[in-house]
């Protein structure tokens, strides 16, 4: 593996990060000496994922689903985070300038179908992220198309060339998200991942039973020998937040990896004692308020903006972080971390001033001059407790102060990533779904539709663009920063989408589960290769 | 020669009012049919019976114990339980009356229809009611909602009132069968049949004002069962959705997380969820003795 200049910087920023971020996870998590292998996990999934398919996810649901049976190029150390280690790779090397990367793939790979990985393959799924066919939704085209050409010079060696430079490219190739998928298959049917499974990862798909659960087996041609631990996994679907406790608490799942609310951690505890392990950090998670600017009278930004001058962040804050893994009052970038506008800039903001009585004053009179005084519309929502409910009664009670009258709907997440896909909501709650703190990731989401179809707010708007595309070509700190904070300015005035509230992450596992890493994203970790049962 | 048309007697005393008469014979039933009253009261006057805006944030009073400024406590949110109580006596009582409305008065004429063809028609009316009386109230209540997407008018789930009257037809429509059958047979009927009047005549203006009583019964019965099904539905994720105040959506949602330090949260809907049922079954069970000659003997 080679480590360049730009890769410990890297480090060393994310590792500022979690740091300012305050993160406390017990990363040395104590381990007898010997692994004990064999058992099933059972785990808690609190959603279902619509389809199989990573690369046109952003939901959590579709990972936990979805990654014990995948592979990516590159991954994240968890125990370092956000350093990054191969995963189908056994060394890279990246050009000085930026340019290049070429990775060289671990020989002897298995797809779960018995065929043999080449860079074929990889050169087949990172084709299908950045430019994705007819009938195929990639969400990370845009994080993608700086890519140029991607070379297969032997059937080991991929070889990326830059149109541009990306400086979180590394760290782009160990996204969760890019699922190495068979070339044979792609050429097949290019959608087939979304309904079918076939990985080279640690365990193989034995079934998903809608409603109830998925399961997977221990591959036992996994090329990382003496890997997996477990002889199979269950993951199951818990819906509702209060079968999901008692589930954990009963003992029938052995985990939930996604996060809980500081009540929900505060009953296992008083329940459960020392049985029951506890791991807290920040999380690269936001909701968004979004706009639909496709409809009328969101179309109008004085609308628009009205909304989020309505919003008391700063006081719902301080309810909502005792009650639901909401937390933090943030832009864009997660508070905390080197990018994040600090609080004295993000107080002078659109929806982030301290003085509500006077944004509320705004917000009625800009409703007045639009011509809606009395708006009325319907705020799309996920049907998930925490923390999608309280923040759906948090919005409807604060544009109620307003003198606007909104319908809460809340729908399963197939249903409401559909109807945020297309177009069909007046307004929704969203969610920005990072796995590390770039903001060549976390701004991606605001880029104009055509070039992020993850952009509900579904917004065109070339000034964003082109400040994105500046901000990623950008070396120097200062300058990023403020090309990141005219972004975050722009974005607000034009208020197509907000963030709400970043998350807190704790996750509850029984003591008896090992390996399993925590981390400040619940797309991470997911793979289960190194979990393990200490019964 | 004019003559003087006969006088009639005149009546010495008069006949005592039906709902006096209902107090003093059914005084439980007066009690529950007080409570009906205020539930009403409560539901159509809620603005003005409420102490606070049942949807109104107040992170400041979070799971503030009952107190003379918060009667029943508030919530995970600071709201005011008391007022949510008020509120969702409204959501109870749409969702209840209109399902069971619904359910009771399909079912009545689904009965008397059956009744009154008999034959090949009765047989599968009834085949269909004994397959829908097979799944009780609320898993076939279930059923329905999961099938259908909500579809809100004026603030109300049509489709969650569908739901809850569908299992509500097969029962009403067996027991106003057998009434019905009974009235199939009076020679008036068979008048009117003889006469040339329509099906449809003879089932609306001959054969269901005689069924009325049993119909009656039903209907307030029913509408305490819907109210239950209601809060099942909303408990499970089913039925409303936040931030409406309805009372069994105050059971479930945040209500799980903190009821070991803020049990007011699941006591007092609690207790008007059993109220408000008790009340409308005492009140069906009162009117039945009242109505039925039966139990006058």
């Amino acid at each position: 593996m080679t480590t360049t200049r730009r890769t410990a910087l890297k480090g060393l920023a994310g590792a500022f990060a979690l740091g300012a971020g305050g993160v406390h996870w017990d990363v040395a998590q104590a381990q007898p000496a010997a692994v004990k292998r064999g058992g099933t996990l059972n785990f808690a999934i609190s959603a279902e994922a619509p389809h199989y398919d990573p690369h046109a996810s952003d939901t959590y649901a579709t990972l936990h689903l979805a990654a014990p049976f995948y592979s990516t190029l590159l991954r994240f150390n968890l125990a370092k985070f956000p350093a990054v280690e191969g995963d189908l790779v056994q060394s890279w090397t990246v050009a000085p300038d930026l340019m290049t990367y070429t990775f060289k793939l671990l020989p002897d790979v298995k797809f779960h179908s018995g065929d043999t990985l080449t860079s074929a393959d990889v050169k087949a799924t990172y084709d299908r992220l950045r430019n994705p066919p007819q009938g195929v939704v990639s969400t990370r085209k845009a994080t993608f198309s700086d890519i140029g050409t991607i070379e297969t010079p032997d059937p080991l060696t991929v070889v990326f060339k830059m149109k541009a430079v990306n400086a979180a490219m590394l760290e782009h190739f160990a996204s969760p998200w890019n699922t190495i998928y068979a070339a044979k298959d792609l050429a097949t049917d290019p959608a087939s991942p979304r309904t079918k499974i076939n990985g080279t990862g640690p365990f193989t798909f034995v079934e998903h039973v809608k409603g109830s659960h998925v399961a997977g087996k221990k591959n036992d041609n996994y090329f990382k020998k003496g890997l997996p631990y477990l002889d199979g996994w269950k993951g199951i679907f818990t819906l509702q937040a209060a079968a999901m406790l008692n589930a954990v608490q009963g003992g029938q799942v052995l985990g939930e990896f996604r996060g809980i609310s500081p009540a929900e951690r505060d009953r296992l505890v008083q329940t459960m004692g020392d049985k029951i392990r506890i791991e807290e950090s920040s999380w690269t998670l936001n909701l968004l308020v979004c706009f639909n600017v496709d409809k009328k009278p969101f179309d109008d930004v004085r609308v628009r903006k009205a909304l989020l001058l309505a919003i008391d962040r700063w006081g719902g804050s301080t309810g909502l972080s005792r009650i639901s893994t909401l937390r933090s009052v943030g832009g864009v970038v997660r508070p905390g971390s080197p990018f994040a506008t600090p609080e004295a800039e993000l107080v002078k903001l659109p929806g982030f001033s301290k003085n509500i009585a006077a944004s509320r004053a705004e917000a009625k009179k800009l409703l007045a001059d639009a011509g809606h005084p009395n708006l009325k519309f319907t705020l799309w929502n996920r049907n998930l407790a925490m923390p999608y409910t309280p923040a759906g009664i948090f919005l409807v009670d604060q544009w109620r102060q307003i003198g606007v009258e909104v319908e809460h709907k809340q729908s399963d997440t197939g249903a409401y990533l559909a109807t945020m896909n297309a177009g069909n909501h007046d307004v929704a709650i969203d969610f920005s779904n990072l796995f590390m703190d770039d903001t060549s990731l976390g701004l991606a989401k605001y880029l104009s539709v055509s070039r992020a179809p993850e952009n509900r707010s579904r917004s065109k708007d070339e000034q964003l663009d082109k400040l994105f595309d500046d901000h990623m070509r950008e070396r120097d700190p200062e300058k990023r920063k403020a090309l990141i904070r005219a972004f975050e300015k722009r974005l607000f005035e034009q208020a197509y989408q907000q963030p709400l509230l970043w998350w807190h992450r704790i996750v509850p596992t029984h003591k008896v589960l090992m390996g399993w890493q925590m981390s400040p994203s619940h797309n991470l970790g997911a793979q289960l290769e190194g979990v393990w049962l200490n019964a | 020669m004019t003559m003087a048309a006969p006088a009639l007697p005149t009546p010495t005393t008069r006949q005592p009012n039906a709902f006096v008469e209902f107090c003093r014979q059914q005084p439980l039933g007066a009690v529950s049919f007080v409570i009906i009253v205020l539930m009403m009261f409560a539901g159509l006057f809620s603005p003005l019976v409420a102490p606070y805006d049942p949807l109104t944030i107040d992170f400041a009073s979070l799971l503030a114990a009952p107190s003379w400024e918060h009667w029943c406590g508030t919530d995970a949110f600071g709201r005011d339980i008391c007022s949510r109580l008020i509120y969702g006596s409204r959501t109870a009582l749409v969702i209840g009356f209109t399902s069971s409305f619904l359910g009771s008065t399909f079912g009545a004429v689904l009965g008397v229809a059956s009744a009154y063809f008999g034959g090949k028609m009765d047989d599968w009316i009834q085949r269909f009611v004994d397959i829908l009386l097979a799944f009780p109230l609320i898993v076939l209540a279930l059923v329905v909602v999961a099938a259908f997407r909500k579809f809100v008018v004026g603030g109300v789930d049509v489709n969650l009132i569908v739901a809850i009257a569908i299992p509500i037809v097969p029962r009403v429509a067996r027991v106003v069968r057998a009434a019905a059958l009974s009235v199939r047979v009076m020679p008036y009927v068979d008048a009117a049949r003889a006469a040339g009047y329509s099906h449809t005549r003879i089932i609306f203006r001959h054969m269901a004002p005689n069924v009325v009583a049993p119909y009656l019964i039903m209907l307030t019965a029913f509408i305490a069962q819907a109210i239950l099904a209601e809060a099942s539905l909303s408990f499970l994720g089913l039925g409303v959705t936040e931030p409406t105040a309805a009372w069994g959506l105050m059971l479930s949602g945040n209500a799980a997380d903190f009821y070991r330090e803020a049990p007011w949260m699941i006591l007092f809907p609690g207790v008007a969820i059993s109220v408000a049922v008790f009340a409308f079954n005492l009140f069906g069970d009162s009117l039945r003795d009242f109505l039925d000659p039966r139990f006058k003997v």
